[in-house]
C-alpha cells in the first residue's frame, strides 16, 4: 500500500510528521532551506548562528547551479541534491537548538540519526539523487540566500511547487528502510558467500 | 580541439547515452518494489526533463576525466591536447555556466572553473601508427567516487575473495553512490593500476564484456550476485541494484591480488569524439 501525503513546509504540527512511515511517498509545497557540509560546518563547529529561520524547516542537502542576477539575487540553473550520510552529525543538534522537523537528501542516514529523529520529532526524506533537471523544475524561485562567501554551499531559500516525489527513509517512530535494507542486503551476503 | 573538448563535456552533462538510457529502461521492466519503480519512474522523468528544458540531468558537474587515445602521428602533441583539454572544461564551465566543484584539497578554496592543478584528469594510450585521435569525456560526479573501495588481497584469498570483497562493498556503498550504476573493478597490477583499471571499466559502454573469456564470465556472474543484494534504487531496496559490472584486469605479481571497485552512478555520463589528423571532429564515437 502506498500513502502518499501532501505536506507544506514550515511545518510545525507534531502529528503531521508523526503521520509519516517509512516508505510513505511525500510531496511538498512551500518553502525548502537549501543547506550542505561547509553551512553546517559553520553552524555548529564555527558556532556561527544561521541567519534564516529553520524552525519547522524542510532542508535540502545541495549545492546549487546558479546565475548571479544583482545583490543577493540569484537565478537558478540546476539544482540537485546531494549524499547525506556525510553530514549525519548535525541531525541532533538541527532538531534541538533550531527546530527543524525533516531533512531531505539523497542515499540515506545511517543509524545515528535515529534516535534523534524519533526523540526530537524529525523524519528523513528521500529524493532521487542526480534527477537534478525535474527537481530544478520543481523549485520556482530562489528568494532567500546568506552567506555567500561559501558560493555554492550558501544557507540557501528556495520556495517549492510540487516537490518530489520524495520516500520516507527514516520516520520519526524508529523506522528506517537504510537500516532494514542493509540488514537483509548483510544476509544475503552470508548466503551468496556460502555459495560462491 | 579546445571547443570539442568545452562541447564533450556540456554534451555529457546534458544527454545520457543511448546504451545508458536502454538500461535505465530496462532496469524499469525488470524492478517490482514499490520505493524501486518510484525511483525508477523518476528518473526517466528527469532524464526527459533534462532533453526537453536542456538542463542538465544532475547537478554535480563532476570532476572531468578525459580518456584520450593518440595515434603516434597525430599532429598535435600530447601536451598540447592537455593545455586544450583544460581550458576548454575552463570555458564551458564559464560559458554555460556550470557549478565549479575543484578546491585545493588541504584549504578546501575553490581553484577555478572546474580545473585545478593536475585537474582535469586526462589518461592516455598510445596508438602506434595511427595519425587520429579518440577523446572521451567522462564528468565523474562525487557521490559515487566516494564510493571507492580498495583491498590488497592475498594470492590465497582467490577469485572469491575478489566476488566476496565487490559484494561487500556494494552492501556498504548501499543508496550512497545513486544506484543503480556500473560497477566498475580492477583486478591485478598493482593498488594505483587496480583503481585506474576500475575507472576506465565504468567509462566502457555498458554491457560491453571484457575480451578475455574468463573475465567476461566473472562480469556476469558478479552482475547477477549483485542484483541479488536487494540494495535497490537509491538503496530504498529492490531488484535492480546495478545496471552492469565491468572488469578490466592486468596481470600482477605472484604475491599480489589487488582489487579495486569504482562505482558509476546511473546518471553515466560519457561522451566520446574523433579527432581526425586534420582537425576534423567527429562526435559520438563511442569507445
Amino acid at each position: 500500500m502506498t500513502v502518499t501525503h501532501k505536506l507544506t513546509f514550515p511545518l510545525n504540527d507534531p502529528a503531521a510528521i508523526l503521520a509519516l512511515r517509512a516508505g510513505d511517498e511525500v510531496v511538498v509545497q512551500g518553502h525548502v532551506i537549501g543547506i550542505r557540509d561547509r553551512t553546517q560546518i559553520r553552524i555548529f563547529d564555527q558556532g556561527i548562528e544561521p541567519p534564516i529561520d529553520l524552525t519547522g524547516a524542510l532542508l535540502l542537502h545541495t549545492a546549487p547551479n546558479v546565475r548571479k542576477l544583482g545583490p543577493g539575487r540569484y537565478e537558478k540553473l540546476c539544482i540537485g541534491t546531494t549524499t547525506s550520510a556525510r553530514m549525519v552529525r548535525f541531525t541532533e543538534g538541527l532538531g534541538e537548538r533550531y527546530g527543524v522537523r525533516a531533512i531531505c537528501g539523497k542515499g540515506g542516514f545511517p543509524d545515528q540519526a535515529i534516535e534523534p529523529m524519533q526523540r526530537l520529532g524529525m523524519v528523513y526524506l528521500a529524493i532521487v539523487g542526480g534527477a537534478a533537471a525535474l527537481e530544478t523544475t520543481q523549485i520556482e524561485e530562489i528568494e532567500d540566500v546568506a552567506w555567500e562567501d561559501l558560493m555554492p554551499e550558501c544557507l540557501w531559500k528556495f520556495r517549492v511547487k510540487d516537490f518530489g516525489p520524495l520516500t520516507v527513509g527514516i520516520d520519526a517512530h524508529g523506522n528506517s528502510l537504510y537500516h532494514d535494507v542493509q540488514n537483509r542486503a548483510r544476509q544475503r551476503l552470508e548466503q551468496l558467500s556460502a555459495r560462491l | 580541439m579546445l571547443g570539442a573538448a568545452a562541447s564533450l563535456y556540456v554534451w555529457a552533462l546534458r544527454d545520457l547515452p543511448r546504451d545508458l538510457r536502454e538500461a535505465l529502461a530496462g532496469a524499469l521492466e525488470r524492478e517490482t518494489s514499490v520505493t524501486g519503480i518510484r525511483v525508477l519512474e523518476t528518473i526517466h522523468r528527469n532524464v526527459e526533463v533534462a532533453d526537453t528544458e536542456r538542463n542538465l540531468v544532475c547537478q554535480d558537474t563532476g570532476i572531468a576525466v578525459y580518456y584520450c587515445r593518440v595515434g603516434e602521428r597525430f599532429p598535435l602533441h600530447p601536451a598540447g591536447i592537455e593545455r586544450a583539454l583544460k581550458a576548454g572544461t575552463e570555458r564551458a564551465t564559464v560559458e554555460h555556466p556550470l557549478r565549479s566543484n575543484t578546491v585545493h584539497t588541504l584549504t578546501r578554496e575553490s581553484t577555478g572553473a572546474n580545473v585545478g592543478y593536475r585537474v582535469p584528469i586526462v589518461h592516455w594510450e598510445f596508438v602506434p601508427g595511427w595519425d587520429g585521435l579518440d577523446v572521451k569525456c567522462v564528468p565523474k560526479g562525487s557521490g559515487s567516487e566516494n564510493m571507492s573501495f580498495l583491498k590488497m588481497l592475498v594470492p590465497a584469498d582467490g577469485v572469491n575473495g575478489i566476488k566476496r570483497f565487490v559484494l561487500e562493498s556494494i552492501v556498504e556503498a548501499g543508496g550512497k553512490p545513486c544506484p543503480p550504476g556500473i560497477v566498475g573493478i580492477g583486478i591485478g597490477g598493482s593498488a594505483d593500476y587496480a583503481l585506474h583499471l576500475a575507472k576506465e571499466a565504468i567509462a566502457r559502454p555498458i554491457g560491453t564484456r571484457n575480451p578475455d573469456p574468463l573475465v567476461a564470465q566473472l562480469e556476469d556472474e558478479l552482475y547477477g550476485l549483485l542484483n541479488e543484494t536487494g540494495i535497490g534504487p537509491m538503496g530504498l531496496g529492490g531488484d535492480v541494484t546495478v545496471l552492469q559490472c565491468h572488469i578490466e584486469h592486468a596481470d600482477t605479481h605472484m604475491t599480489l591480488n589487488p582489487v579495486a571497485v569504482n562505482y558509476q552512478c546511473w546518471a553515466a555520463r560519457r561522451t566520446s569524439a574523433h579527432i581526425g589528423a586534420d582537425g576534423a571532429v567527429d562526435y559520438d564515437r563511442d569507445f
